[in-house]
């Protein structure tokens, strides 16, 4: 049965990649004071809803996504959550 | 010799490729359409600056998928000449042709300068009208030109020889000061293992017409014709 499910993907830059926005952001925290933070980093975040037959077939097809599209390997990596959503 | 350039909503470099190569290289050239899957009996598949697809996602993502893309792929698969500039690079980058990726500038600002480049190559196609460890100005006009590889990728494009331009200062130094953009090993523009495919941040066809204030990158376009007539 075809199934409605809500996906929130998260892609990081890479630890060995270097994020000059992410560094830009901390010294704006420094200046504001937070002379506590270590590190800042920036990533994106992209819902997708998607209807699918099993969790199983969403989740790979959202692996394929992130794989070909919405993440570039090279610079990033990705997390997926995956929330099926009532029937209706 | 055929040129084919290729045009994304939001390409703004393809009608200043078609200037040199239809107008001041009086060759013929076909604009190809980035939903048009047929790039027609073309030579050379030039991919021009811009910002397809409004760069969304990352510089060069959505354009990958593109039917005009689809046949440039397949086109350099069989050893056809392609060559991307700047958005173009990226693409071609996004898609696999080249390996690596460009990422924000080291400085976070979208430069647009006119910046020397050493000719690491002239066995090439792209370079045979330069000389080697000649260093040429062209325009760069870049947010996300820092090129950046991992380890091993790096080690075996200058393993290879894959490196073809290089950031320097005027007289061909190239060290980190001479680096606009933050790029590993001042890379400016890279070639795939068998030459066919050049991909390059800085705008050849920007320093083509001397009305305009320098020629060095005439000769790119020119080497192109110069091999062509040498291979016939």
């Amino acid at each position: 049965m075809t199934q409605t499910y809500q996906a929130q993907v998260y892609v990081t830059l890479r630890p060995s990649v270097l994020d000059p926005a992410g560094t830009a952001v901390r010294s704006g925290l420094e200046h504001m004071g937070y002379d506590n933070v270590d590190k800042v980093r920036i990533g994106k975040y992209i819902e997708v809803s998607l209807t699918a037959d099993s969790e199983e077939a969403a989740r790979s097809q959202l692996d394929r996504m992130c794989d070909q599209l919405l993440a570039n390997p090279v610079i990033e990596n990705y997390r997926i959550e995956l929330q099926a959503m009532a029937v209706v | 010799m055929k040129f084919g350039v290729i045009t994304f909503p939001g390409s703004n470099c393809d009608r200043d490729v078609v200037y040199i190569t239809r107008d001041i290289l009086k060759r013929p050239t076909h604009r190809i359409w980035h939903e048009d899957s047929d790039l027609g009996d073309v030579d050379v598949v030039v991919i021009p600056g811009g910002f397809s697809y409004g760069d969304y996602l990352r510089c060069g993502a959505v354009a990958q998928f593109s039917p005009a893309m689809r046949s440039a792929i397949e086109f350099a698969n069989q050893g056809g000449l392609v060559l991307g500039i700047c958005n173009g690079f990226q693409i071609l980058t996004e898609v696999g042709l080249l390996p690596g990726a460009l990422m924000r500038n080291r400085d976070m600002r979208f430069i647009c300068d006119r910046t020397p480049l050493k000719v690491e190559r002239t066995d090439l196609t792209w370079t045979s009208n330069y000389a080697k460890g000649q260093v040429v100005t062209i325009p760069i006009a870049h947010g996300e030109g820092c090129y950046y590889a991992d380890a091993d990728t790096l080690k075996s494009l200058e393993d290879n020889q894959q490196v073809v331009f290089r950031y320097s200062s005027p007289d061909g130094v190239v060290d980190e000061s001479n680096n606009p953009n933050g790029s590993l090993n001042n890379i400016a523009g890279i070639c795939n293992k068998t030459g066919n495919v050049l991909g390059m941040m800085p705008h050849p066809e920007r320093a083509a017409d001397a009305g305009l204030g320098g020629t060095d990158g005439l000769s790119l376009f020119e080497s192109i014709l110069a091999t062509a007539l040498s291979a016939v």
